[in-house]
């Protein structure tokens, strides 16, 4: 039995921009849930009964220890309108650390672009931070995030700068390329060898369609509605390219298998 | 004697014995909210469960229903997974396979489109020994043909039954869905044809418009409701099924709290199940178990089985 429901400690939890907010949460005294891979992520509880799912947040960032888990999220129903009025020092229960997130073994050494639509951009940022720190020990590779956003409310796109070379997309005009992330790499044709990407689905049908043009392999996180977060209640799985070994059809279970997957092998 | 066996001997007795078969403890996972054990074996130590009662197998790999297949409603959940399952093969090689060195029972939950396809997969596990009892899903309410339609009406659930039975070497349970008129008439129509014993309720038939969008929320749009909402509605029917039967009844539907399994106890129930509530708390069947030890001791009630069909 190596996993369990951790009552975690919010640290801090703010707003970051309109209707997003950033909550850091650090494990019990002596517990840590060790080595954290980005992409992952983790079920957050309501302390509200009546919600009894656990929402499924991507993890922004994280410790070495993986100690501390920063969540960066957008209010979006009545699950995460709770979560945004938790305060610092209360407690918060998380299912965790689920999903398989981004094998940075494939990733180091090589031109990475990062493609983040909206809220998809928070889990490219732990990625961005931890590709750099391989890098620089490997000494290779280059990493260029592609921000898409509405509106010039750009949440997370100055850390994204310390950690890659940035190119901002807005839907408005407003900041950067006005268009979207797809828009931006054809303007500005940044070099890569492979992409990773998260966001709304017709941004990650582009990201593939662009994948496939330019050769390269494009690792996607998807995101469904899901119940249990661990594989069992089959809500959230996506269709296949090929028979998936698990579930013995050309069906895969985003939560366990995923939520990143190679852009060919899952049929959007 | 020293105080491990004082304890050990001061322990209430959950034993409870269901056609034949005993289980050390009366709680067990509701089918297909558990998988086989497999992924939850990381949270639940399941020699602990009284029995792990696994997702509907079909004869054949089934690719179940387009997402969205689930949605939380208030104090539930709606789902239209549409029984998504890799089929007997699988199940057999993998499934029973890993469950083979575990101290818990096994049910089987059986699901088919045809009545040839569940006296199919019966018989294919007819030799399986770690197999002690089957349940077979005629109630479930997602998917277009076979399952419900078999469970709905006494005759044809009369039927089904009989024929399983024909060929079933483990006892069996029928799965009654609370999506009927009159759940007496339909528990005895499964009595008569033979059925070993009765499980309920499986989800009741439900649907979830998003406003917003104005569109269905689930692919399927109807879906099973399930989780602690129902609860009050699981507990009437189990009533009901328990005193129009002689079988045993395995209780299930909501199932949150120590308290909620002792309410289908107290209404007949020999077994219970906690199905929608794994998902939100993966150890829900444990403190579910150590409850009703907790509560036995209050009450100093020395074996569980005095307190079933109490009322």
């Amino acid at each position: 039995m190596s996993k369990k429901k951790t009552c975690m400690t919010v640290i801090e939890n703010r707003a970051i921009a309109e209707g997003i907010y950033s909550m850091v949460l650090v494990c019990p005294e002596g517990e840590s849930f060790g080595a954290v891979r980005p992409g992952q992520f983790v079920g957050v509880c309501c302390r509200d009964g009546s919600r009894i799912l656990p929402r499924p947040i991507s993890i922004c960032d994280f410790d070495a220890e993986g100690k501390l888990l920063r969540l960066v999220y957008r209010c979006a129903g009545k699950g995460t309108a709770e979560f945004a009025g938790w305060e610092a020092g209360s407690e918060a229960q998380i299912l965790g650390i689920l999903g398989n997130g981004y094998d940075l073994s494939a990733l180091v050494g090589k031109k990475v672009l990062l493609i983040g639509g909206g809220i998809g951009a928070p889990p490219l940022l732990g990625l961005a931070k931890s590709l750099k720190q391989a890098d620089e020990a490997a000494g290779a590779g280059k990493v260029t995030a592609v921000l898409g956003y509405r509106t010039n409310d750009l949440f997370l796109a100055e850390e994204f700068r310390r950690a890659a070379e940035v190119i901002i997309a807005t839907d408005d005009g407003s900041a950067g390329v006005h268009g979207n992330v797809i828009d931006a790499i054809r303007e500005l044709s940044p070099e890569f060898d492979v992409i990773c990407a998260c966001g709304p689905m017709p941004m990650l049908r582009g990201v593939k369609a662009l994948a496939e043009e330019k050769g390269v392999k494009a690792w996607i996180s998807l995101e469904e509605r899901m119940a249990c977060g661990v594989g069992v209640c089959l809500g959230c799985v996506t269709k296949t390219a090929h028979k998936d070994e698990h579930s013995n059809v050309n069906n895969t279970r985003i939560c366990t298998e995923g939520p990143v997957f190679d852009a060919e092998e899952v049929l959007l | 004697m020293t105080q491990s066996q004082m304890t050990e001997k001061n322990r209430p007795d959950m034993s409870v014995e269901i056609a034949g078969v005993r289980f050390q403890n009366p709680v067990m996972t509701a089918s297909g909210t558990f998988g086989s054990g497999i992924e939850y074996s990381e949270f639940v130590d399941l020699n602990r469960l009284g029995a792990v009662v696994t997702k509907g197998v079909s004869n054949i790999p089934w690719e179940g229903n387009a997402t969205p297949r689930v949605s939380e409603t208030w104090g539930g959940m709606l789902n239209a997974i549409g029984l998504q399952n890799p089929g007997i093969d699988i199940f057999v090689e993998r499934d029973l396979k890993f469950l083979e060195p575990y101290d818990t029972k096994v049910i089987v939950n059986v699901c088919g489109k045809s009545e040839q396809d569940y006296l199919d997969v019966v018989e294919r596990l007819s030799d399986e020994k770690r197999v002690d009892m089957l349940e077979i899903n005629v109630s479930c309410p997602n998917v277009k043909e076979g399952a419900i339609a078999f469970g709905v009406h006494a005759d044809s659930l009369f039927r089904i039954t009989e024929k399983i039975k024909k060929v079933a070497k483990q006892p069996v349970i029928m799965k009654l869905t609370p999506n009927v008129t009159s759940i007496p008439e339909l528990a005895r129509a499964a009595e008569a044809g033979g059925a070993d014993a009765l499980s309920l309720i499986n989800t009741i038939t439900g649907m979830k418009i998003d406003v917003e969008r104005r569109c269905f929320v689930l692919a399927n749009r109807t879906g099973g409701l399930s989780g602690p909402a129902i609860h009050p509605v699981a507990v009437r029917m189990v009533y009901e099924a328990a005193h129009s039967v002689k079988i045993p009844v395995i209780g299930m539907g909501g199932i949150a709290t120590a308290e909620d399994a002792l309410e289908m106890i107290l209404a007949g129930a020999s077994g219970v199940a906690v199905g929608a509530m794994n998902f939100s708390d993966p150890m829900t069947t444990i403190r579910v178990i150590e409850g009703i030890e907790a509560y036995m001791e209050r009450h100093q009630v020395s074996k569980i089985t005095d307190l079933i069909g109490v009322l």
